[in-house]
Formats: C-alpha cells, structure tokens, sequence
C-alpha cells in the first residue's frame, strides 16, 4: 500500500471553509441565545414541567453523547483489533469523537437549572450518583482520546499508540455504560430500571456514532475536494448493517423481557400500541427510519455501488436514533408513574396517573441544534489545525 | 560582639516564630470564639441521630374538599402559584383514589417520604440531596446544578423544581431559581424546637386530625403509639425505602 499522507483542511477557495464556518458560527450563537433566553426567565418558558423533568435538551445531549464515543469506534478498529483499511480514519475518528462529546456536554450544561455552578459539579462528588461517575468519565475521555490522538500524529509519541488505543477503547465502553446507567438505574418509573439500558446504550453508541462519522467524513471530503474510494466506504457501510441490525436486536430484547412482567404492561402498551405520538415515534422513527429502511439501503444488491445511499442510510441512522432517544428519555416520562399500585387516581393536582403532556419548546430545539454545530465546528477547526485527513483515501491499488 | 561564624542567628529565628505564632492566634481566635459562641446556639446543635422524625397519615380522616395542609405549606415556605399548575411548586399535594377491584375511595396527602434509603441521595451528583441524621431529606440550595436527576428517581413525584425567579420569599424557607426542592417536614420549626409541622398544624386546627408528626424512634411518642396500635403501610414498600411517611386506613 502506498505512503498515506494527511494534510491541514484546506478547501478549493476561502471562502468556501469561512462561509461554512460563519454558518456554524451563526448557529452556535443562535443556541446560546436561546440558552439565555431560557436561563434568564426560569424554564417555565420550555416545554419541561415538574412530570417532564428532562426535555428535548437532554435529547440532543444524550444523542451526541453516546454517538460521541461510538465515533472513536473507527479509530478503535484500527489500533485496538488491527484493522488497516480503518487506521488512516483513526485520526478524525478521534476527533469528530471529542467534538460530538463537547457538544452533547455544552447542551447538557446549558440546560442545568444553574449552569452557572459548573464549578460545583467539577468538585462536589457523590460516589454513590452515576452523574457524579461520568463527570469524571467525560472528562476522563477529552484527555485520554487527545493523548490517544497526539500518539497519533506525532512519531515521537507514536510507541504509545496502541496503549492508548486500549486505553481509549476501555475508556468509551465505560462512558456509554455510565451514560446507559443513568437510565438503568432509576428504580421509579417502569421505563427505565434495567440493566439492558447499559449494553444496549453501548449498541447504540456504535449505530449513531459510525453513522455520524461516515456523513462527516463524506462531507468533508466533498468540501475540501478530496478523493474517497468506494471499498473504504464499503467497509463502513457494512459494518453500519451490523450495527443498526444489534440495536434492533437490542430493542426486541428489552421488549420482550417487559412483555414478559405483567407488571410491565402498562409502559408496554404505551410505547407500543396506544401512547400516540410516542408509539409513532418508535414504529415509524426507530424501527422503520432507523432500522429496516437503512438496513435495506445497505444490503440491497441494487444499492451496491450508490454512494447515496450510503449517505441515505447514514441519515436515516441518525433520525431514527433521535427518536429511539426521545422515546426513552421523553416517552418514559410521559407514562405515569406507579405510585400506588391497585389503584385509580381519581384527582391530583400534580398530575398523578395521568399521561404527562410534553411539546418541546422553539428555544430547547435551538439549543439542541446547537449543540451538533458545536460538534462540527470542533470538528471544522480541528481539521483544519491538524493533520487529521489523510490527502487521499482512494482506494488501494488505484493509485499504481 | 559579633561572631563570624555559619552559625545562624538564633535570636532573629525566636523573632519570627514567635510573631507568626501571634499573628496565627489573632487569625484563628476569633474564629473559635465564634464557633464556641455558635455552637451554644440550640439550632445549631445540628442533627441527631437519637430522632426520626416521621408522619402517619390516616386516609379515612382526609377530608373531601379540604385544602388547609397544601395550603399551610404554601404560606409557611412561600409557595406562590404562577397559575402555571405544570411547574408551579408543589411540596404537598391531595390525591384521591379509588380501588381498581372493590372501588373504595381513599382521600391522602403526599409529599416527600423522608426515606431511610432515599433515591434522591444516591444520584444527586454533587451530594446536594442528603438526608440529616435525623431522618430528614433536604436540599442544600448552595450545591443544587439544577439537574433534576433526583426528579427522575423519586418514586413519590416528591419534588419540584423552581421555573422562574422568586419573590417575596418566607424566611423559613430559602428557595433557589433553577434549584430542585421539596418537603423539608418544616425542618425550620423542628430546630426551633417546636413540634408541628404546618400542616399538622392546620389539619389539627380544621378538626381533621389526619396527619400526626413526630418521632419515630420515641417509643412514647404519639406516632410511635398510634403505629404500634393499628396497620400502617409505605407507599411503593416493594421498593424497601423504609419511608418516614406511613399511611394507615389505605
């Protein structure tokens, strides 16, 4: 194979990488106006309320989250299980990895009834509390995978590469386990309470964040006029079919074993049969959009050599994980809450027994959007500092 | 005299130590004098383990239409509606329930249960959300991120989380905009000594009688008595929280 060389992001004009960093730019300003607006009348202004404590923020921030450390996923094929058609993305799988995460966190923080004490979360740990955990997981894997990428990049350092590349790899299991565990966790309500969140969260993880990668990288590719082979992209979308196939494998297995518990019925058939816009959101956004659509995308002989479709499924991935979220974190907040078990709740002033209404509010969508643009313009910046992209990823043999 | 040696000047050693201990008593002092001045102070004995403080609730004695306990709270905290009921705070609420079986109608108050083992306490991340050693589970406003975990977790729908900015607050009980909180079993008034909460209080004072508070590890205490004498339950008790809140005629 020939000498790979990476190159600075330089796209054909100026103008060309300013202008789409101006409307990055633009919509990162967007968002933290809306954060303000939001932070400065209190949320009564969202749609969130005291029955749906977390809304279309923690949507946003949980998605770009787990795709955050699925993204890594790449450059870990490549050290971790010696993977040479993956090892020249290792690069700007680090970094879309760092980026998607610090774009996840801003929207999470943002969205803290005090953001302001970001100080106190950094210094006051309970050990008992899983949030307390990923802070340090967070950050642990801002510097871990920076080290991993500057073993990398420099030669000097470059001995320590497949160390880090364990260590980072360990590290992402840990993060997406702590980021499930959130959920897995919550012995209140019937949605959540189940160590399947865990794996199944890490499944999803590798579904969103190779999704991401490969949209990202054929979109930088487009813009800075570089050559990408269609064995490479092969590569990658086959193993988005294994992925995107184990997340529905995944959602079967924590179906049926809540189908199983009677007890369980209840959030069962309201995700499934009669919870409106959420069963929607998982019959049509998760299972069709994101799962049998894609997956017909990527294995249909007929799609073989189409690179849109490629892209098609990549997006569908990506729309259809955004509801899969919505419908854990939104829909397992809008069925009632078991609190008397037997009985009927006749009236409450708190809403008990009642299906919680949520509409996500203009501000929290903003926000959330703006946490993908925080993302890309790490990512836009990153690529253009360092030598993240290889020159050509024309496939091998082409070239001679 | 002067002596050339290495030797050094022991005289100007004693100086210094001598000033920086002077200088550490007058820092340090006051301080304990302080802290010795504050302590003699009863409510700031701090919690004791020797109490659990708890409530027993009789479902029969709620009373149809009856709103004194929600509304003692509101004034003893300074609860203000906003006529938003979504993200008004609620620390108490009355709820009314019918059996899915034999169709009894129950009437109740719920608030925080004040949980031996409290879900609250485990995930807040920054320790915000403890529990005193006398039972009692609190906010500390000046750890609180405003995450909501804690909202996620409680299994009673305990706590609210304050929307927008407050006015006109009671001295009994400082609130935080963008802080998560609820039932303090007007801890205000136990460290003052006292022994009813407001809504006791009220509910006493409307000839309901329906809530008793006090302590549960009293064997004479009016609780400890009435729990001993008839059934009592803990909502969700399959979840083994061990509530300080028990609900009896349920």
């Amino acid at each position: 194979m020939s000498k790979m060389y990476y190159r600075e992001l330089y796209c054909g004009t100026p103008v060309r990488y300013w202008a789409g960093m101006a409307l990055l730019g633009t919509i990162v300003a967007v968002a933290l106006g809306a954060a303000f607006y939001m932070e400065h009348n209190g949320h009564w202004v969202t749609g969130m309320t005291n029955q749906v404590v977390w809304g279309l923020p923690h949507v946003f921030a949980i998605y770009l989250i787990v795709a955050a450390s699925g993204a890594l996923n790449v450059a870990s094929i490549g050290s971790v299980f010696g993977g040479p058609m993956y090892k020249p993305l290792g690069r700007f799988s680090s970094l879309l990895a760092i980026g998607l995460l610090a774009g996840g966190l801003v929207v999470l923080l943002l969205d803290l009834g005090r953001p302001d004490r970001l100080i106190i979360a950094m210094t006051y740990y309970n050990f008992k509390s899983i949030f307390a955990w990923n802070i340090i997981l967070y950050s642990g894997f801002f510097a871990i995978v920076g080290i991993y990428l500057w073993t990398m990049m420099d030669r000097k350092a470059n001995r320590y590469y497949r160390t880090l590349g364990f260590a980072a790899f360990f590290w992402r299991l840990a993060l997406t386990t702590g980021t499930g565990s959130i959920f897995g966790f919550l012995v209140a309500r019937e949605a959540y309470d189940a160590a399947i969140m865990a794996p199944m969260f890490i499944i999803m993880s590798f579904s969103y964040g190779l999704a991401f990668f490969i949209i990202t990288l054929i979109a930088a590719y487009i813009w800075g006029n570089r050559e990408l082979g269609d064995l490479r992209l092969a590569r990658l979308k086959n193993l988005l079919g294994v992925f995107v196939g184990a997340v529905l494998y995944f959602a079967l297995a924590y179906h049926l074993t809540n189908l199983y518990v009677t007890q369980h019925h209840g959030i069962e058939s309201f995700i499934l049969l009669n919870g409106g816009v959420y069963t929607a959101m998982f019959w049509i956004g998760q299972i069709l959009i994101g799962g049998i659509i894609p997956l017909f995308l990527i294995y249909s002989p007929a799609f073989d050599k189409a690179r849109w479709a490629v892209v098609a499924a990549s997006v569908m991935v990506l729309i259809g994980g955004f509801f899969q979220i919505y419908v854990i974190v939104i829909g397992g907040q809008a069925f009632p809450m078991s609190i008397f078990p037997g009985k009927e709740v006749l009236e409450s002033s708190f809403y008990d027994g009642t299906v919680n209404a949520y509409a996500p509010s203009l501000p929290e969508m903003l926000l959330g959007i703006g946490g993908i643009a925080i993302a890309m313009t790490m990512v836009a910046v990153g690529a253009r500092m360092f030598k993240v992209f290889p020159e050509s990823l024309e496939d091998p043999g082409e070239s001679a | 005299m002067s002596v050339k040696n290495d030797q050094p000047d022991m005289n100007r050693r004693k100086f210094v130590g001598a000033t920086v201990a002077a200088a550490g008593a007058v820092v340090v002092a006051p301080g304990v004098l302080l802290h010795t001045v504050a302590g003699a102070d009863p409510e700031s004995q701090g919690a004791s383990a020797k109490h659990r403080w708890g409530m027993l609730i009789d479902a029969n004695k709620c009373a149809e239409g009856c709103s004194a306990c929600v509304d003692a709270c509101n004034s003893e905290h300074g609860l203000t509606s906003h006529g938003r009921p979504e993200t008004d705070a609620q620390w108490i609420r009355t709820v009314k329930l019918k059996d899915l079986n034999t169709g009894h109608i129950n009437r109740l108050v719920m608030m925080c249960q004040h949980c031996e083992h409290p879900p609250c306490v485990d995930v807040c991340p920054t320790g915000a959300s403890f529990k005193r050693a006398d039972g009692i589970v609190l906010v500390d406003r000046h750890t609180c991120i405003g995450c909501r975990y804690c909202m996620m977790a409680c299994p009673y729908k305990a706590r609210s989380f304050v929307h927008e900015d407050l006015k006109d607050q009671s001295v009994n009980a400082p609130r935080g905009k963008g802080c998560v909180e609820g039932c303090t079993m007007c801890v205000h008034r136990i460290d003052r000594g006292e022994t009813m909460t407001a809504c006791q209080e009220a509910c006493h004072k409307d000839g309901h009688g329906a809530i008793v508070f006090g302590d549960l590890k009293d064997p004479d205490s009016e609780i400890s008595q009435a729990l001993k004498s008839q059934n009592s339950r803990q909502i969700r008790a399959d979840l083994k929280l061990n509530t300080g809140v028990r609900y009896s005629n349920l």
